[in-house]
């Protein structure tokens, strides 16, 4: 228990800058894996087609390359933003934490966009063409038909990668931002005799952030039940 | 068109509203890729001095061994994680209370901690209790931490697999006699395979890209490192990680070909196969 115990001082911050990756990056997720979403469920062909060619991209390459191109490849074009809301070390960000961040955020928003767009495919066409021959709107046949049912469906995908992606926060250590990880991988070099106990603490960090997205979702998914 | 329930047949008045919306796209993508162009060329990227490095013979060589070290170390992960996987599901399938719960504490341990995580642990853990040379430490650490996530992941494909086959076909099977080992090996296991082949493969993409963090152990030849050892003797990241990033994508593709092939192969064999593979592939974490 020393290492925590002796270290509180140095081990607190990395896991406040986690939760800092964790929270900007899931709002990033988010917002643009729905509007690729959009453009992967609309009927413009263009649009579709770009939705599909991220998607398939993304899918396809690994966190940490794309995390690397953003923090080391687009230094080479001349865009190196820096962000600082304070005094505090951890409302300043560096350009490794905001390039790791952002990555992290459009990888996720591949996956995002693939749970939107099932969910919304999951709706079968007679929902739709049933609201309309008992002489709905088009409007009402989204907002009391179609998007409360794909709401529902949504939430378990959206929830897995949410936390797939609290999980990967961790490789932003690869590209040298000091977060969590990177804390246990020097502690381990310092205090190897507690080498299990500091395992054990940090996946528990690591867990209770899964745990916390898993039961939102439960409750969510419990809140908005169907019956079909 | 196709129909959807988000908008109805499009009419003429439609029609050409999005083919207004197609030409504002395709400006908006021709502007974004120009800008990029210019981008690029004011930093100098398309340079010959950067490309000629790129596709020279010392590039090529290392780049030839990076590939092997990554395909062999996941080849080797997936290989470990299908037998562990495969024991962890029929554990957490047992009937006895005293197997199936460790089993099921193993499977949600290794499903919630991130890998890297567990391949530091690992790497460091080797280091203190064995005595191998630095480069076959890192390749038992990443391989077992690899084992270690991708078997929890497959259990739980197993476990949807098996599942997924119809009560009638083991209760079939109970009823001409069969033994429960019997049941599992003959009945349930090979018509669960089909539905599952699909997800096995997503994994081993999943597999592929996760051996790029064989950084945090320091294993080599592997393409990310390489990458970057090319990267430092040339000066362009964006360039090289670029051609690495080409290189897992044409590697996930060829995988992912297969997967779809596999699938449609499932499709034409009735409805319900296609949606038991469904059911499966939802344990599949995404990312």
């Amino acid at each position: 228990m020393d290492a925590f115990t002796d270290n509180w001082d140095i081990i607190w911050q990395p896991l406040v800058r986690t939760l800092e990756i964790v929270l900007i990056a899931g709002v990033m997720a988010l917002v643009v894996g729905a509007v690729l979403a959009a453009m992967r469920v609309s009927p413009v062909g263009l649009a579709r087609a770009i939705g599909t060619v991220y998607v398939y991209t993304v899918r396809n390459t690994p966190l940490l390359v794309i995390m690397i191109i953003a923090a080391f490849g687009v230094p080479d074009l001349g865009i190196k933003p820096t962000v600082s809301l304070g005094d505090h070390e951890l409302l300043k960000f560096d350009f490794f934490f905001i390039s790791a961040t952002a990555a992290l955020g459009f990888y996720t928003a591949a996956f995002v966009c693939e749970a939107l767009r099932s969910g919304i495919n999951s709706i079968p066409l007679g929902q739709a063409e049933a609201a309309r021959s008992i002489g709905m709107t088009f409007g009402q046949t989204l907002r009391f038909v179609v998007l409360p049912q794909a709401f529902r469906a949504v939430i378990p995908p959206i929830a897995s990668a949410l936390i797939a992606m609290t999980k990967n926060s961790s490789i932003a250590l690869g590209v040298g931002v000091a977060e969590a990880t990177f804390r246990m991988r020097t502690l381990t070099n310092n205090y190897a005799a507690d080498l299990y106990v500091i395992f054990i603490g940090f996946a528990l960090f690591y867990m209770a952030i899964v745990a916390l997205i898993a039961g939102t979702s439960a409750l969510l998914e419990r809140k908005y039940r169907v019956v079909r | 068109m196709t129909s959807s329930v988000l908008f109805d047949a499009p009419g003429p008045k439609t029609r050409v509203r999005h083919r207004i919306y197609t030409v504002v796209f395709l400006l908006l993508v021709v502007g974004a890729l120009y800008w990029m162009y210019r981008k690029f060329d004011e930093a100098g990227q398309f340079e010959d001095r950067i490309w000629e490095r790129l596709t020279g013979e010392n590039v090529g060589r290392e780049l030839r061994k990076a590939f092997v070290g990554t395909v062999k170390a996941a080849a080797l992960s997936i290989l470990f994680a299908l037998v562990v996987g495969f024991l962890l599901a029929v554990g957490r399938l047992s009937d006895h209370r005293w197997i199936r719960i460790p089993c099921v504490a193993i499977v949600e341990f290794f499903r919630a901690v991130p890998l890297l995580l567990l391949i530091i642990f690992l790497f460091v853990f080797i280091q203190q209790n064995a005595d191998f040379d630095r480069q076959t430490n890192a390749l038992f650490a990443l391989v077992g931490g690899l084992t270690l996530y991708n078997g929890a992941v497959l259990a739980e494909v197993f476990r949807a697999g098996i599942n997924a086959v119809p009560r009638g076909q083991s209760e079939a099977a109970y009823a001409i006699g069969m033994r429960k080992t019997q049941v599992m090996t003959m009945i349930l296991t090979p018509q669960a395979v089909k539905f599952m082949l699909p997800a096995i493969i997503s994994q081993c993409v999943v597999a592929l890209k996760d051996t790029s963090l064989g950084f945090a152990c320091s294993y080599t030849p592997e393409l990310v490192s390489s990458g970057k050892r090319i990267a430092q003797f040339d000066g362009s990241y964006l360039m090289t990680f670029l051609v690495i990033a080409a290189i897992f994508i044409a590697l996930n593709s060829c995988l992912s070909a297969l997967a779809f092939y596999l699938e449609r192969r499932l499709a034409r064999r009735g409805r319900g196969s296609a949606r038991a593979a469904e059911e499966v592939d939802a344990v599949l974490e995404a990312g």
